[in-house]
């Protein structure tokens, strides 16, 4: 419904609409973009330390998941909301959860499945219940598990013929009981998946998200501070047979998973109490996962786990309604 | 002074800088004034006039008996022209008295005297206020004497003014508190008066300093009124975020201010009070903040109740029309109504124009929910607007029921927030015309039985 304004004769047209009428400048396109721009201290360190072949396997993920994306909303017949920055994120994070020396054809192949599978399927952005990158690590575990597992050492892949195969340090710990100085945890240099390794690059990220207002500080804070705790309790019983806490947080997943994973609008929850719970039982189970499970690495299936819970946990997580039990007076 | 708030809710871009800096003006009187026979929450009222009669400024035109209504009255001197319907700002049209002006203009302030307030009964009070078509003149527009004759059995202890002005770019409050803070603080002791409560609060946000100084000094040293300090957040002047910040009370679901010993009113109503007892002046003008992107001068207009839109944006330079589609608000962005004609009047709950340009104009396209939680973490009644969107659109009432749908008070937060642009709030009010609807079939058809 539109009306001619009646004081002057342009063209100047009233427009019509329901209450509120002006909005915020956030959009999703906006969100998205600013992580993205969050993840690239990451993308620059896992260049710095593993060479070029990690500029490579970025590219190939982001283009394979924009590539994906593009074919099933065509298909589909849905608009096509490729430049949204959702795809590239999916591919960006799942490539920096890559060994430095996977297969091009399996980051394709990882890529396809995290978007096609992990989002398009169930309908889309906003309707995923899984983070579809983790999906897609989860699938190149099952499908590539001894490329998924073949570590290399930072700085060493550039001479791809000598390239030497090594364990990570939650392998170490785990399997030799050796722990890797957290120096060299910090700012990345240790054998890893291409992103995770540099706690430094990603925390840069991360805090920039939260200086945006993007993240919900509960959500990384309480999953790194559950893991802490956790861990914290078994290192005070025994500092000889288990690591610190800062080892905990500082190597493998744990803190690319806490800023860009657990923080995933889409898979989290959207209550306090929901967001709370989430954490804390995601952060325990990695802990879990880490120190008795048959893996080095829980992050990733303790964040997908907690996926899952997500519908339920928004259901029966409701704020208390304002006014709900107050009582009246006479 | 410790600054209170409420939970959650929003910060938008206030653009109060547009108006707040300058005195009211006084409009040009008006040629003609359409005057609607609705202006208030309740009963529509009677004509007491016909065409062709001659009215005098401030003369009752209008009135009826039901007790939830406020009588109306001329707001210019001349020759009643046509009784007909007319666009109303409300959205729809309705019965309207127009007058034609003879431009005369009378002089309510000659032979005025301030009248000492424990010389008036309650009943007095009460009997002037609703005389004087008093409505409560922050946009909602329920007569005043209705709030002030609360039910046997209820104690009000405390009268709440509300001076937030929370809603963007309106600033006529703001102005009114610090030009004419005597007649503020005289109306609220009449208010106090009228229910007998003990104590009375000023409910200021904290970014109208110069309102806060100008009320402080025309309290004085006296203790039965107090300046309460709040966040400048949306929506702090909704009724219950503001009695919970204020006093700590919380009004129980389903449930009135009165129910927890309060009322709450405008600053706006308590000087409309000051002149009603004062001057004998019925309510038959306001102060508007016309303001916004795409008026050429915005400012703050004592307006007479009729005036069109056309004629008071006329007097503020008129419409930026080089900034292309605008959208014209009665109220702010984000509760007023929007409007498809300038021809409509001015009435007692106009409390702004705002006039938005085609750059803020929000998108009609809206994106799936990708859950970001913005909207739970900001709706100050602690709802799930997202799911509450999704039922209202598809009509399930009983979904909307068993989620509180019906305790949202529109304040518009959770469409503000969302990035995904979806209309939240527009499917929640659907949702709420629809679970009524259902109850009214429903009561249909008992009656029958
Ligand atoms: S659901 Fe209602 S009360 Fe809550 S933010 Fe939205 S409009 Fe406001
Ligand atoms: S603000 Fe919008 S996108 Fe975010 S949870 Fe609410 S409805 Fe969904």
């Amino acid at each position: 419904m539109e009306d001619k304004a009646t004081t002057q004769g342009s063209a100047t047209k009233l427009v019509v609409s329901s209450s509120p009428h002006f909005l915020t400048d956030d959009s999703i396109p906006k969100i998205m973009h600013t992580v993205v721009m969050a993840l690239i201290p990451a993308v620059v360190a896992s260049v710095y330390f593993f060479g070029f072949r990690a500029l490579l396997l970025v590219a190939v993920c982001i283009g394979t998941s924009l590539v994906t994306e593009y074919a099933f909303q065509k298909y589909r017949n849905k608009p096509i909301k490729i430049y949204d920055g959702s795809a590239i994120i999916t591919g960006l994070l799942l490539a920096l959860t890559l060994p430095a020396n996977f297969s091009i054809f399996g980051a394709i192949l990882g890529s396809f499945f995290a978007v096609g599978v992990g989002k398009q399927l169930f309908g889309g952005l906003g309707f995923n219940i899984f983070n579809p990158a983790l999906l897609g690590r989860a699938f190149l575990m099952a499908t590539y598990p001894v490329f998924m597992t073949t570590w290399v050492s930072p700085r060493t892949v550039e001479a791809a013929v000598d390239a030497v195969s090594t364990a990570t340090p939650l392998a170490m710990m785990k399997f030799e009981h050796k722990i890797a100085p957290l120096y060299d945890l910090f700012i990345g240099n240790t054998a890893g998946s291409l992103g995770e390794t540099s706690v430094i690059a990603i925390l840069i990220g991360g805090l920039y998200l939260r200086y945006k207002g993007y993240i919900n500080w509960k959500l990384p804070l309480g999953y790194l501070g559950t893991i802490a705790v956790f861990s914290g309790i078994f290192w005070l019983m025994d500092p000889a047979k288990y690591p610190s806490p800062l080892f905990h947080l500082f190597a493998g997943g744990a803190m690319l998973g806490a800023w860009f994973m657990v923080t995933d609008m889409v898979t989290s929850p959207v209550t306090p109490i929901g967001q709370w719970i989430f954490v804390i039982v995601a952060g325990i189970l990695a802990v879990v996962i880490r120190l008795w499970g048959g893996l080095p690495e829980g992050v990733m299936y303790s964040i997908l786990f907690m996926n899952a819970f997500v519908p339920l946990l928004n259901k029966h997580t409701r704020p208390r309604v304002f006014g709900a039990g107050a009582s009246a007076r006479g | 002074m410790a600054i209170k708030t409420f939970d959650r809710g929003i910060h938008p871009s206030y653009h109060k800088e547009l108006t707040s800096g300058g005195r009211i003006e006084r409009a040009a009187l008006p040629k003609l004034v359409i005057i609607p026979l609705q202006q208030h929450a309740g009963a529509p009222c009677e004509l007491l006039v016909k065409k062709g009669d001659l009215v005098q400024e401030g003369q009752k035109i209008a009135d009826v008996k039901a007790f939830v209504s406020a009588p109306i009255h001329a707001s210019i001197s001349g020759k009643v022209k046509d009784i007909d319907l007319a666009d109303h700002p409300g959205g729809s049209r309705a019965m309207a008295i127009t007058i034609e002006g003879d431009g005369l203009m009378r002089d309510w302030v000659a032979g005025a005297v301030q009248t000492d307030i424990s010389a008036i009964s309650a009943d007095a009070l009460r009997d002037i206020i609703r005389e004087a078509g008093i409505v409560g003149m922050g946009g909602a527009a329920f007569p005043t004497s209705v709030k002030l004759s609360p039910p046997k059995g209820k104690t009000i202890d405390t009268v709440i003014l509300n001076g937030c002005e929370c809603e963007p770019f309106l600033t006529a409050d703001h102005r009114i508190m610090v030009e004419e803070a005597g007649a503020v603080i005289w109306g609220l002791r009449a208010l106090m008066k009228a229910v007998g409560a003990g104590a009375g609060l000023i409910g200021i946000e904290e970014n109208k300093p110069d309102a806060i100084d100008a009320l402080d000094k025309a309290v004085g040293s006296s203790n039965d009124i107090r300046l309460v300090i709040l966040e400048t957040k949306y929506p702090q002047g909704a009724e219950k975020m503001l009695i919970a910040a204020a006093m700590g009370r919380k009004v129980p679901t389903g449930k009135l201010p009165l129910d927890v010993g309060v009322v709450v009113n405008n600053v706006g109503t308590a000087v409309a009070i000051y002149e009603a007892v004062n001057l004998k002046k019925p309510l038959i003008e306001r102060v508007v903040t016309i303001s916004g992107n795409g008026v050429t001068a915005p400012k703050n207009l004592r307006v007479r109740v009729g005036t069109t839109f056309e004629e008071v944006i006329g007097q503020c330079g008129g419409l930026k029309t080089s900034e292309g589609d605008m959208e014209v608000l009665n109220g702010g962005p984000m509760m007023g109504i929007t409007q498809s004609t300038l021809t409509v009047p001015v009435i007692k709950g106009t409390s702004g124009i705002t006039v938005l340009t085609a750059r803020q104009i929000k998108p009609v396209a809206y994106d799936p929910c990708i859950k970001c939680s913005s909207c739970v973490e900001v709706c100050p009644m602690g709802l799930m607007p997202y799911r509450l969107g999704d039922y209202g659109r598809a009509h399930r009432t009983d979904d909307l029921k068993a989620w509180d749908a019906l305790a949202c008070i529109e304040c518009g937060c959770c469409s503000y927030v969302c990035p995904a642009k979806r209309p939240l709030l527009h499917w929640i009010r659907v949702g709420k015309l629809k679970i009524r609807e259902e109850a009214a079939k429903a009561a249909a058809k008992a009656a029958k039985a």
